[in-house]
């Protein structure tokens, strides 16, 4: 799976140790090296033998409780954090192999991140703060001022340009994290648990922003979070991450009808399986009388559900270009979600 | 990460050393005088010659030292020639007036800067700062001065701060910076800073005078060594707590390290920066008045001639005038330290619009230097204008004297009689080398070998270079103060603590109180007990109070709201609430306060020398008069070693007090 041909990020084998002469001991203690090995040799790891591949265009999504390696393993990605072995290839080069200044260059033009805390600078307006990586890489001012002002349209702030962080609101500040984010026009797009220091209200609110910003920009995207349930709502793929090591990655429906270890499970449990289950899962191939209602192939089985509320019995799933894919019969439809 | 707790066996319990230890040293003390009498006055003959050499190296350095092209003194006076070029500038613009030649041949080709310009600008100041109140605050306090007539020397000692202030900023933010990017450096430099911290003041005025020569420049000098390890200290501190997603984010957009340094970090820590600024400000103005001594002029030297002639009316007066100018100094850069963004005028419009404070400032001295050819009264401040309280203060003086002389003397003389002579005779009558080793006990039982070493080896060298009687006043007064202003400071503290309404003005009054120069406090001790121990003692309880008052508060405000609730919940009293829990958890901070207390004691005692003290001070304080370098210097080193070993050891109890209250993990 390391060698998808749409692959934009690939991570093979990366290792992060932290502790004294890290990369000599992991060299030392061969390829499978155990825990208590680590804690005699007074290392820690935070991730171990990551292996995972993010298409183009896709939403990927890694999540882990608090300690599981998520934010190091996205850091060793742009190489914030230097990880101790491992390929990383971004469009098929080795990010381990590139100069520092190379790394600058990349890190300029071809990436953006989001920050949990926002990282807004302080003494900054809301048009500086995402005029900044603009200005960072030398753009003359009137040119930056005006993308920077596109950007803080498109996330829905126009008229907050001359504000300041602290006059405005926590789903604000994230706002133009994003702002920032996208206005170098990334071509991998990193947010580190944009949407955790938010009230639930406004994080729903801002899922569906995002939601909306990726289906107009189809940026790749590598998404942590430590809520399943956003994993969940977001994802194209997820990989679960405990103790620094990917316990599980596939397709939201894969890991809640299939959770691979008892650890999945727990997450997988609370979940109310016709919200993860789209409709193309339980659809069949289309036989008989063309039904007259259509459901998006998006959809899932909680959405589709009240479609079938003024008595058809079967439904027309269609993709985005109008094309049928199959039929949704109300009979499987309600199997799901009287099972729970 | 936790690990199992250790079993300790221990088959002593821990006051069992101490109790030990102790019943040796009395022992020690009652009998062994005349067995081992050296061991209770360090021979002469042992002593280190420290004093002498350091006079020789100093002459050498001046005299033949040499770095081939040019003399080190040749050096230093080029260094004093290149500070004098600013200062100059700025006295010029402050207080004399642009002239061509010299002494009473001078011509003003351009007049300084008119008081009431200056009045008006300073409230321009004040007002962009921090809005209305403080820009009439600003514009008051610099009226006050006038009106008393101390236009003229509050001029002299702003420039001085004027120029040694940027110097200190940007030298200290540089060490800062460049200690936070090279961990090694960081490391050198700590001790460094801590010497320059602790080292009296007075100690490198005689080096100082002697290789930069007597004058203001000299003051800028002494006064860039005193107030830039706080700026130093602050920077390296405000970058290392700059948030990592700061630094993730300036890493993620691609900034180089320049950038980095100065388009994210600086202005991040931008809020903390400026309380290093504040307190370069603050510290500066304390040592301008100092180094009046070696020729900076303006109101430290009016003070000190008041105090040479015991006029207090007249110092009284320049006492204000430096209170004045010390609270307009500390409220300014406060306000600008808190200033945030965003309240500037959107750019765009004129540039009359764009920078309203600065044309109107312009304008106001344009203005009032035309006028001023006109009306003299505008340029210089017409003497029939001033008040003077100077002969009503002396008479106030005078009339406590003449009425209440025989309770002040009973005061001074019960307390001197009863506490301060006793005390003074029983640490004079201590051993050293019981001494020396009690303290490496202490060291050892508070913070391990390191300490123990450090506490024993500083203490020894004070014996060593023939100084332990004169560091064992210093002791007695240090010791006795820091008592009286904790049996001042913690109840108030506790009260102000206690009661929201009460705390409000006890702020005001020990934010005051430690703006003040420390100079000023002789002034009223002075003037109701005259010279001796007694007076040093109620300046330095004056001045070491507040950190006392500020710890307590500190300490029992930063309790635990939830252990507090807790407590509560379980039915304590308000009075079980405050000696059980809080005053307990708030142990460590109140230690802390006592080791600032201290801190504040010893730099204040050197200060007292004026006042006829015999200790430590005096010695430096004579070195200066002698401008001898040596044994200013090794008085002053004697003084920086008793504060190192009194802050480690309290620092070692705070942190053992932490661990044992659960705030902290073990080391």
């Amino acid at each position: 799976m390391t060698s998808l041909p749409d692959a934009k990020l690939v991570c093979r084998d990366v290792w992060k140790v932290f502790g004294p002469h890290a990369v000599e001991t992991l060299k030392r203690l061969g390829p499978n090296p155990a825990s208590e090995d680590f804690t005699a040799a007074g290392l820690v790891p935070a991730v171990r033998a990551v292996n995972l591949s993010v298409r183009e265009s896709e939403i990927f999504v890694i999540m882990g409780l608090s300690g599981s390696g998520k934010s190091t393993l996205v850091r060793c990605m742009s190489r914030l954090v230097q990880p101790t072995a491992g390929e990383i290839l971004f469009s098929g080069e080795d990010l381990l192999r590139a100069s520092e200044a190379e790394m600058t260059m990349i890190r300029r033009h071809k990436m953006g991140m989001v920050f949990q805390h926002f990282a807004l600078l302080p003494h900054l307006s809301v048009l500086d703060n995402v005029a900044f990586p603009l200005q960072i890489q030398g753009m003359p001012r009137a040119e930056r001022e005006a993308r920077a002002a596109k950007m803080v349209a498109l996330v829905g702030l126009d008229g907050r340009e001359q504000a300041f962080p602290r006059q405005l609101s926590g789903g604000q500040q994230q706002r133009i994290g994003i702002a920032r984010s996208l206005a170098v026009e990334p071509e991998l797009w990193f947010l580190d648990e944009p949407f955790s220091a938010l009230d639930p209200l406004i994080r729903r609110e801002m899922q569906d922003e995002f939601i909306r910003l990726q289906s107009v920009l189809k940026k790749t995207i590598v998404f942590i979070t430590h809520d399943f349930d956003e994993a969940i709502r977001l994802a194209d793929r997820i990989a679960i991450m405990k103790d620094g090591e990917i316990v599980q990655q596939g397709t939201p429906e894969e890991i809640v009808l299939s959770p691979a270890t008892d650890y999945v499970r727990e997450f997988t449990r609370a979940v109310t399986k016709a919200k993860v289950l789209r409709v193309t899962g339980v659809m069949r191939p289309p036989s008989g009388v063309e039904p007259t209602g259509t459901i998006p192939s998006r959809a899932t089985m909680a959405e589709a559900a009240p479609a079938f509320l003024d008595g058809a019995k079967v439904l027309r799933v269609v993709d985005e270009d109008g094309v049928t894919l199959g039929h949704l019969h109300r009979s499987d439809v309600v199997d799901i979600l009287l099972g729970g | 990460m936790q690990t199992a707790p250790q079993v300790v066996r221990r088959t002593w319990p821990g006051w069992a050393g101490w109790l030990l230890v102790l019943v040796l040293f009395v022992t020690f003390w009652k009998l062994g005088r005349p067995l081992m009498p050296w061991a209770f006055d360090y021979p002469r003959g042992w002593e280190i010659p420290a004093a002498s050499r350091t006079t020789k190296a100093t002459k050498w350095l001046l005299n033949d030292a040499t770095f081939g092209l040019f003399t080190f003194a040749e050096f230093t006076r080029f260094i004093a020639d290149l500070i004098d070029i600013p200062y100059r500038i700025a006295l010029s613009i402050l207080s004399t007036g642009f002239l061509r030649g010299s002494g009473s041949a001078a011509v003003q080709l351009v007049p300084p800067a008119s008081w009431l310009a200056a009045i008006i600008v300073g409230g321009l100041i004040g007002l962009h700062a921090g809005g209305r109140r403080l820009g009439l605050l600003v514009a008051a306090c610099l009226g006050f001065v006038a009106l008393f007539g101390q236009w003229q020397s509050a001029m002299v000692t702003l420039a001085s701060i004027v120029v040694a202030v940027p110097m200190g900023v940007a030298g200290g933010m540089g060490l800062g910076i460049l200690a936070y990017r090279v961990p090694l450096f960081e490391r050198a430099i700590r001790p460094v800073l801590d010497l320059m911290q602790t080292i009296p003041v007075f100690a490198y005025l005689v080096p100082i005078l002697i290789l930069f020569g007597f004058g203001p420049t000299a003051a800028v000098v002494a006064t860039l060594i005193y107030a830039m390890p706080p700026m130093t200290r602050v920077t390296h501190l405000a970058l290392t707590r700059v948030p990592h997603e700061l630094t993730d984010l300036g890493r993620m957009v691609g900034c180089n390290s320049r950038q980095m340094m100065w388009q994210v970090m600086v202005p991040s820590a931008k809020a903390s920066l400026m309380v290093g600024v504040n307190q370069v400000i603050m510290l500066s103005l304390n040592m301008v008045i100092i180094a009046s001594m070696i020729g900076a002029g303006g109101l430290g030297f009016d003070v000190l001639a008041a105090l040479r002639r015991l006029d207090f009316g007249s110092g009284l007066e320049a006492g204000l005038a430096i209170v004045a100018l010390a609270v307009v100094l500390d409220r300014v850069s406060q306000a600008y330290a808190s200033r945030r963004p965003g309240t500037d005028p959107a750019p765009g419009a004129n540039l009359v619009a764009r920078h309203p404070y600065l044309t109107a400032a312009t304008a106001t001295l344009v203005l009032a230097m035309l006028g001023g050819l006109v009306l003299p009264g505008l340029q210089s401040y017409p003497e029939a204008l001033e008040i003077s309280t100077g002969t009503f203060g002396n008479r106030v003086v005078q009339w406590i004297n003449v009425n209440y002389f025989d309770t002040l003397e009973a005061i001074k003389n019960t307390l001197l009689l009863n506490l301060l002579i006793p005390f003074k005779r029983f640490l004079l009558d201590l051993p050293w080398l019981g001494v020396v080793a009690l303290l490496g006990y202490s060291g050892w039982r508070l913070g391990g070998v390191r300490l123990a070493v450090l506490a024993a080896v500083l203490a020894f060298l004070i014996a060593a270079t023939g100084q332990w009687e004169k560091a064992m006043i210093t002791l007695y007064l240090c010791g006795i103060a820091t008592g009286i202003a904790m049996l001042i400071g913690v109840p108030i503290g506790i009260l102000a603590a206690e009661h929201e309404r009460l705390w409000g003005p006890v702020q005001v009054v020990i934010d005051t109180l430690q703006t003040l120069p420390s100079f000023v406090y002789l002034m009223p001790a002075v003037m109701l007990f005259r010279v001796g121990d007694f007076t040093a003692l109620i300046a330095v309880v004056a001045y070491a109070v507040a950190p006392a008052v500020r710890y307590t508060v500190l300490g029992l405000k930063g309790v635990d709201p939830r252990l507090i609730e807790a407590g509560r919940a379980m039915g304590c009293t308000n009075r079980q609430v405050l000696t059980r829990i809080k005053l307990k958890l708030a142990l460590p901070e109140i230690l802390l306060g006592i080791n600032q207390t201290v801190m504040f004691a010893l730099s204040m005692l050197v200060i007292t020398a004026l006042v006829g003290t015999r200790d430590l001070g005096q010695e430096v304080y004579i070195a200066l008069t002698k401008a001898d370098p040596g044994r200013g210097l090794i008085a002053g080193l004697a003084v920086a070693f008793i504060a190192i070993i009194a802050d480690r050891m309290i620092h070692a109890g705070a942190r053992a007090a932490r661990a044992r209250l659960g705030l902290e993990a073990t080391r």
